[in-house]
């Protein structure tokens, strides 16, 4: 089912915090007026040149922006089609998108007097990007992580330790992603009057799907703007991986009314679509979950499943509100690779261009190594590198049967 | 007058009794929810667990996963609920829940069968009135009362949006917090409640944190209802298949002392 074309693709969502029927306000009471507190917050701060100026000098001198654009030239010879392009987000401070969002979130929770800072992570890298915030800005910082991410991503949790973070690991569930953010939405509940929980992606009530998508578009801005100065065009085909969605939306949004970019979002389908996997446009149906609608990996009866893949940051059996829109409208397509494909994207990448990249974006480099050779060669297609693959390089290591 | 509000106009203030359906079994919840009819509740909130039940503390979260691991369905759950009515013809029955397993076949459906099944009320607790269209109106059209939940979050001017479309009762949250985990001193309590009462015009019940008679009269004197749910999974949970007796016995200590407070106190 199609949702109706509109005039824009770039004026969502409703006043109601809705991407058509998606997205919205599933909350517990307690929250509702927090909620709506933080939402004319930000509408103040959106209009607030102070507040602009304050974030973009930040991302200016403290993350390293802007990111480059990177013409990839021996990947582009191999794959031997269109012309590979990378937004370099990996080169950020802590080595992800990430920290975009957390640098703009942080700014409004110290706006609304909050001192006390929360967050969930999956893999770690929102939870290091927090935590990084919080030690920037001297705010007590809780991080909520499932006992079994904490058992595989070590690294990351000694670093969000370093920064001075408290690390709770969640038992409950499958002790993943999903449940740290059960985790931290009671603890939340529990403190609201002096707590903000930064959301690590584009997902949640409103209007966290929106301003996460704001804060981080300045990836896309950036990438446009760049593009038209290299070589006074826009990319053909914008390819970006997706768990909750917020390095796609991210990179997409600024383009979405540009009609001669494709967009392309990348899935996870870990095993495989008929085995264990992430993809929950491709294998899921709409349903209610942390705070929004959304396409949901569930059974008959709306009890969630849990999602896998290699990459912990692509392990959520939802997605932001906007992907389940803009899949509806049919402004983006959307597709999946396996866990093997995302270990060969990995070490194509590595071999082509001597960048290590995130297992997260090694999914979009498999879906732009199926995809370049079908494309002309004057044809560009401009990926978003996310992340960096330091994290990964264990997990990598252990899949591809070395001992390290 | 329906069910819900002949509970509350019986001379005394309501117990209200939460248990999570199909904990530890679908095949002991009838016995556990005659239990509470026995003990002397007079309103009955059935859980419908969720695997991701977010408002819930560690007790009730386990009493989730217990339920669902023992394969309970949302049909058991109308199942459970229609022998109830049979059994049990003037008993209000609320069904409790998250939305996702709600709304998850269609809203319209969900509403035709828990009417088909006895129930009285349905309590959402992740759909606010911003998001009633989602729910709201289907329950409505098949009689069931939409139950709200008011917390010390929500300030006089949005307790009218919180009351609008509601019936039943009002489910005041004590604490801002989790189920199960702390409760409210009395004052505060009392405070809210007089602060509710001056534009509620449907009973407020008290719930959050209410574990034993000694915490419940007392709430019990200020309020319309009592709601106990957690002491009630911790004992299932501790006593299975067998949960039944202990049950019925606090119960009707909780039953005493709520529908007796204002006895005492004159």
């Amino acid at each position: 089912m199609n949702a109706p074309i509109p005039n824009s693709f770039r004026n969502q969502p409703d006043a109601q915090g809705h991407f058509g029927q998606f997205g919205g306000r599933y909350v517990a009471e307690t929250l509702m007026p927090l909620i709506l507190d933080l939402e004319a917050e930000y509408r103040k701060a959106k209009a607030d040149p102070a507040f602009h100026a304050e974030f973009d000098d930040l991302l200016e001198h403290y993350v390293g922006r802007p990111s480059p654009l990177y013409f990839a030239p021996r990947l582009t010879e191999e794959l031997g089609g269109a012309q590979v392009w990378f937004k370099r987000d990996e080169l950020n401070h802590t080595g992800a998108h990430k920290i975009n969002n957390c640098i703009g979130q942080i700014l409004l929770a110290i706006r609304m007097g909050k001192t006390r800072i929360i967050a969930e992570t999956g893999a770690g890298q929102h939870g290091v990007a927090t935590a990084t915030v919080c030690a920037r800005f001297g705010l007590p910082c809780v991080i909520f992580m499932g006992a079994t991410d904490v058992a595989r991503q070590a690294p990351n949790v000694f670093r969000m330790k370093l920064l001075g973070a408290e690390v709770v690991p969640v038992t409950a569930g499958a002790a993943t992603l999903k449940d740290a953010m059960n985790e931290a939405l009671r603890d939340w509940v529990a403190n609201v009057h002096d707590t903000f929980y930064i959301i690590g992606t584009a997902a949640g009530p409103h209007p966290y799907p929106e301003l996460v998508r704001d804060f981080q578009s300045v990836i896309g801005k950036e990438a446009r703007a760049q593009m038209l100065s290299r070589i006074g065009r826009l990319p053909d085909l914008l390819v970006a991986a997706i768990g909750g969605g917020s390095n796609a939306i991210g990179l997409f949004h600024p383009f979405l009314d540009d009609p001669s970019v494709k967009m392309m979002g990348v899935e996870a389908a870990g095993h495989g679509l008929d085995q264990l996997h992430a993809a929950s446009l491709a294998g899921g149906r709409p349903g209610v979950l942390h705070g929004n609608k959304t396409y949901l990996l569930q059974d008959d009866d709306g009890q969630i499943l849990e999602g896998h893949s290699i990459s912990a940051g692509l392990d959520y059996p939802g997605i932001g509100p906007e992907h389940a829109w803009l899949k509806e409208t049919g402004r983006v397509q959307y597709t999946s690779v396996t866990d093997t494909e995302a270990l060969d994207g990995f070490q194509l990448l590595c071999r082509t261009e001597g960048i290590i990249p995130a297992l997260e974006p090694a999914h979009a480099i498999a879906a732009v190594k199926k995809i370049a050779p079908t494309m002309d060669k004057d044809a560009i297609i401009l990926a978003n590198l996310c992340g960096r693959g330091d994290k990964d390089i264990f997990s990598v290591a252990e899949h591809l049967g070395v001992k390290l | 007058m329906t069910r819900l509000s002949a509970a509350f106009a019986k001379g005394h203030p309501a117990l209200v009794c939460f248990v999570t359906a199909g904990d530890p079994t679908p095949a002991a919840t009838p016995a556990i929810l005659d239990a509470l009819v026995e003990g002397g509740a007079d309103v009955i909130e059935l859980g419908m667990p969720f695997t991701d039940p977010m408002a819930d503390g560690p007790a009730i979260q386990r009493a989730n996963l217990r339920s669902l691991a023992a394969g309970t369905k949302t049909a058991d759950i109308l199942q459970m609920a229609t022998d109830f009515r049979a059994r049990h013809p003037d008993v209000p029955l609320v069904l409790m829940g998250y939305a996702n397993p709600m709304i998850t076949r269609g809203p319209e459906w969900f509403a035709a069968q828990a009417a088909k099944a006895g129930v009285d009320g349905v309590i959402c607790v992740d759909i606010p009135p911003e998001e009633d269209g989602e729910l709201g109106p289907y329950l409505r059209a098949h009689g069931i009362s939409p139950i709200r939940l008011a917390t010390p979050t929500t300030d006089a001017a949005r307790l009218p949006a919180v009351l609008e479309g509601s019936s039943g009762f009002l489910y005041y949250v004590s604490v801002a917090g989790i189920t199960g985990k702390q409760s409210a001193a009395l004052a505060s309590i009392e405070e809210a409640v007089n602060r509710i009462k001056q534009t509620a015009t449907i009973p407020v019940a008290v719930g959050f944190g209410v574990r034993t008679p000694e915490q419940a009269g007392p709430i019990a004197r200020v309020a319309d209802g009592v709601v106990v749910g957690s002491a009630l999974i911790d004992l299932i949970a501790e006593h299975g298949e067998n949960a039944a007796g202990p049950v019925r016995d606090l119960v009707t200590a909780l039953a005493n002392a709520v529908h007796n407070a204002r006895k005492v106190e004159a």
